[in-house]
């Protein structure tokens, strides 16, 4: 790590690229909280990396003044794979989008979680294509009108945070552009993270989805739509932190803490080995409940760069390093006089 | 325990000869490839030069029996030079019905025919789908054919050890092996060696082979079906130590000596397909030499984290065959745009689609250079021979880091899978290659990632590097600094750029070489796997008196600078291909000469008989 780290302002991670986002984007939150964050990690730019796939989100790499790549569509996490496994030293983001990660790169996603590689996965959730102009995405609920759908959506939708629990991510977190402290933390917690790192950001397309999470932003609704989770804490919500989350059988269930004591509500832990709460939670969906935001799961396992890494050096350790003129003459041989 | 040193010595007498093709073939199970695997190595230990030509089903256990599910394994060994693994046969060895009738027809006259007999039951003739026992007949008379009770005497051999008689027949290769090591004079100590290797945890399967090869040896020592072997002395080959190698095996031997000799670790994605997996097993082998091998979750995410360990420095690899790299399309044009070296090795195979896995074909070419989105301008340089794919890895390594771009290597079913004598180079004959990064600054200067050198390579700047920070991506550079750019002047002006780059590599992979006369009546260009038949027809017609060259391209794009030149100096060309025309088709359009083309898509290599003919048609009218 470079000895200049203290002095590293936000602006130093700014590139001196024009922002191509539409104005009011919510992307911006995140750049702006990226960007605010990241010089408390400890990491040069030079040792960050960005990989990014195709979509609005995807322009990220090009506003930060780290290493970059704007890759395909989609493939991000296959990209971040060569790099990490190769340089496991650098600290490697992949910036995604609802889109780019869920649909045309689904099965990248899936598997750069399940092998747990150290790298902090960043999906922009707006439940729409933005670059291409509006039609329906992955996240999109049922009966979207689009340009693609004018009789609404018949695609039922994903979460992305049980989609990342479902491929047995080490870390999944939900935040949201409004709430950018909440943002910024999350996007700390989830660099500190050792194995992969899955963070969900609501974020609002102005353009082609405005409002997709007002319930969640607007003043007035907004503490009765999002449960905050914390660890070690019951579920507690409302305006009036009034209603809390308790388990009926294998449900979650709203209840009014007029009736119900604190110690009868569900608790929440990020670090049960179990991925069955942190399951329950990526399903809890409005307006039937509140929206979890926060840290959803936080566990350890043995990481596919380190792992692939060790093998490299016991091999070397067991065999000394590879000699080429034994290799090449190895098996029978026979001389030519 | 094996006595490994056999001294066995025939008394019947050895007559000379100057070399011989044989195929085994018998059911995917019969183990045929193991049987002619040995006989090459054996052959290539004695000195002999070797080709091989391994054929087996893409089902990995084909309905026993039948007729799609034999398996062979042609080999030639001589005492003198030779290029191709033979075309007539002069001996074939059919374990069962199905394999004699798919086979024979390739069998010379008077050629040695050894069939295991006991394997001539009605229900083998059913499965084979023939009513009459072509034994019974007369179908078989031009042959030399030998009657063996194969599968009876291996179960008496291996008796004592009280097998079942499942087991017993496993040994069956292992028999037949004997006699034809017999047969060609051949050393068992090889095998034997082998057998302790592979079986040694496994004792009695270790002995019942053991027995059942001794047996096979006995019994040609015996039998008054074959009063003489054979003796083929050793050819007259360049000086060196030498190794029997396959394609695949040399081209993983080329990638870590690359890799040593570039001083990069090695990193391979790469998702399995026949018939380029073998690469990635055996890279997978290698870590101590800094290898590290990614199986991807598909052949996209192959490509793409190998652009990833490129990016951060590493020698980037990835492997495939054709339906792999149609799907690896957009990645190795994303590489072209960031102008990052790596290698992207096809292992062609019949098509379209997933079309015939296990057999051979040249028609990726087309392919290769033009299956992307846009102008992408790729090198690509294509392997003429199992031996010859060691080199063609380092020289692609060569041109992939001097010019920082992604390079194509080609390869087929023929090279990967056959084998011949490789003269392994001496440690001064390795050539390292140089490499440099731009180093790290404090000086505040803007970087930038797109200004180039002479040949127009742009500078490796590595993650981690101060001072260097820049983003790569697909969208359109902007010329020297690398920004996204959508200016019309600076588009076409970075199109030109990119190809005239690629055309650079003419300075690098130096001229174009003939075998003949400079100038003449006819010029047989090839590429590719078909080397070894075209110079060898080209040969046996210069000896008939006829004036024609031959010349075949190692590098497919870009041309060597002097082959326009060269094909002016003949009357007529022609071009041999496992397509439809492919080269043919580049050569009319970038030569405008009225190349004609002999083409062969029958998932087989060319024949020499073939090609000799279609060149004295070509001189004839
Ligand atoms: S289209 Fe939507 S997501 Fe894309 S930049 Fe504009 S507001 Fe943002």
């Amino acid at each position: 790590m470079s000895s200049t780290l203290n002095v590293l302002k936000p602006t130093d991670f700014a590139s001196d690229q024009d922002i191509r986002w539409c104005p009011g984007c919510g992307d911006y939150s995140i750049l702006a909280q990226m960007k605010k964050m990241l010089p408390s990690l400890g990491f040069s730019r030079e040792e960050t990396v960005f990989i990014s796939g195709i979509g609005c989100s995807s322009r990220f790499p090009y506003y930060m003044n780290t290493y970059g790549m704007h890759s395909i569509h989609g493939r991000a996490p296959a990209f971040a794979t060569g790099l990490k496994s190769t340089r496991p030293e650098l600290q490697v983001w992949v910036i995604t989008g609802d889109g780019d990660g869920l649909s045309i790169g689904g099965n990248h996603l899936m598997h750069c979680i399940r092998r747990n590689l150290d790298v902090n996965i960043v999906m922009f959730n707006n439940s729409i294509y933005g670059l291409t102009k509006g039609q329906y995405s992955p996240t999109s609920p049922l009966g979207h009108v689009t340009k693609s759908t004018p009789r609404g959506s018949i695609d039922n939708p994903l979460s992305p945070c049980t989609v990342a629990i479902s491929s047995e991510a080490t870390f999944v977190a939900r935040s949201i552009d409004f709430n950018t402290k909440h943002l910024g933390e999350t996007l700390k917690r989830a660099a500190q993270h050792r194995g992969v790192s899955f963070v969900e950001v609501n974020q609002n397309c102005n353009v082609f989805n405005d409002g997709v999470w007002s319930h969640m932003t607007d003043k007035e609704t907004k503490e009765d739509n999002v449960l905050v989770l914390e660890h070690g804490k019951p579920m507690i919500f409302g305006k009036n932190r009034d209603k809390g989350i308790r388990l009926n059988g294998l449900d979650p269930e709203v209840v009014s803490l007029e009736q119900i004591g604190e110690d009868d509500l569900l608790f929440h832990d990020e670090t049960i080995e179990s991925p069955m709460l942190a399951m329950l939670l990526s399903r809890m969906k409005f307006p039937e409940f509140p929206v979890p935001i926060g840290v959803f799961r936080n566990i350890s396992a043995p990481m596919y760069d380190q792992s692939l890494n060790e093998q490299v050096a016991d091999a070397r350790q067991e065999k000394g390093e590879g000699d080429l003129m034994e290799l090449l003459h190895s098996g029978d041989t026979w001389t030519v006089e | 325990m094996i006595t490994i040193s056999e001294e066995l010595n025939t008394t019947k007498p050895s007559t000379e000869i100057a070399g011989a093709t044989v195929r085994l073939a018998g059911d995917s199970g019969d183990g045929m490839q193991l049987l002619g695997t040995q006989l090459t190595n054996t052959s290539a230990l004695s000195g002999n030069d070797v080709a091989t030509f391994p054929d087996f089903p893409a089902e990995i256990r084909a309905p026993r029996g039948t007729r799609a599910g034999v398996s062979g394994f042609q080999v030639q060994f001589a005492s003198e030079e030779i290029f191709t693994p033979g075309d007539g046969l002069d001996a074939l060895i059919a374990m069962n019905p199905a394999a004699l009738l798919t086979n024979v027809q390739d069998l010379k006259e008077s050629g040695i025919l050894i069939v295991d007999e006991d394997s001539f039951a009605a229900k083998d003739l059913k499965l084979a789908k023939t009513d009459v026992n072509p034994l019974d007949d007369e179908s078989l008379s031009k042959y030399r054919l030998i009657k063996v009770p194969v599968t009876s005497l291996t179960r008496t051999a291996v008796a004592e050890l009280g097998m079942s008689q499942k087991h017993a027949d496993r040994c069956r290769n292992f028999f037949a092996m004997g006699l034809v090591f017999w047969l060609y004079g051949r050393d068992l100590t090889p095998t034997l060696r082998f057998i302790d290797e592979k079986f040694g945890k496994k004792p009695e399967v270790a002995d019942a082979n053991v027995r059942a090869l001794k047996a096979g040896w006995n019994y040609g020592e015996t039998t008054e079906a074959l009063a003489t072997s054979f003796h083929v002395n050793p050819a007259k080959l360049t000086p060196g130590t030498y190794k029997n190698i396959m394609g695949n095996q040399a081209l993983v031997y080329g990638l870590v000596a690359a890799s040593k000799l570039s001083g990069k670790d090695l990193f391979l994605g790469s998702y399995p397909i026949t018939p380029a997996s073998d690469i990635l097993h055996e890279l997978s082998k290698y870590k101590h030499f800094g290898v590290r091998t990614f199986q991807a979750e598909d052949e996209i995410a192959a490509v793409c984290s190998a652009i990833g360990a490129s990016f951060g420095g590493s020698m980037a690899i990835t492997t495939s065959s054709g339906p792999g790299i149609a799907l690896k399309a957009e990645g190795i044009g994303l590489g072209i745009m960031m102008e990052l070296p790596m290698l992207i090795i096809d292992v062609q195979r019949g098509g379209p689609s997933t079309g015939l896995p296990t057999k051979t074909e040249q028609s990726d070419l087309l392919q290769v250079l033009y299956g992307r989105n846009g102008e992408s301008p790729i090198p690509v340089i294509a392997a003429r021979s199992p031996a010859d794919c060691f080199d063609v890895a380092h020289e692609a390594w060569r041109v992939a880091t001097r010019l920082m771009t992604p390079v194509f290597i080609l390869s087929d079913g023929f090279i990967a899978n056959g084998s011949e004598p490789w003269k392994i180079p001496t440690e001064d004959e390795l050539q390292p290659i140089e490499i440099s990064h731009p180093a790290g600054t404090t000086d505040g200067a803007e970087f930038l990632p797109y200004q180039r050198d002479e040949l127009l390579a742009r500078p490796w700047a590595l993650p981690g590097t101060e001072g260097l920070t820049h983003r790569l991506g697909g969208l359109e550079k902007e010329d020297i600094t690398g920004n996204v750019s959508y200016d019309p002047d600076n588009h076409q002006h970075m199109t030109h750029v990119r190809a005239q780059k690629v055309e650079n590599a003419t300075e690098l992979i130096g001229d174009q070489v003939v075998n003949g006369p400079t100038n003449g009546d006819l010029l047989v260009l090839s590429w590719g796997g078909t080397f070894g038949a075209c110079a060898t027809a080209v040969q046996q017609c210069q000896a008939r008196g006829h004036s024609v060259a031959h010349t075949h391209l190692r590098w497919l794009n870009p041309f060597p600078k002097n082959l326009g030149k060269i094909l002016s100096n003949y009357k007529k060309i022609l071009i041999p291909e496992l397509n439809t025309g492919q080269l043919r088709m580049l050569i009319r359009s970038k030569f405008l000469v009225d190349a004609e083309g002999f083409n062969k898509i029958k998932g087989k290599p060319f024949g020499i008989a073939e090609l000799v003919e279609q060149i004295e048609r070509q001189l004839t009218t």
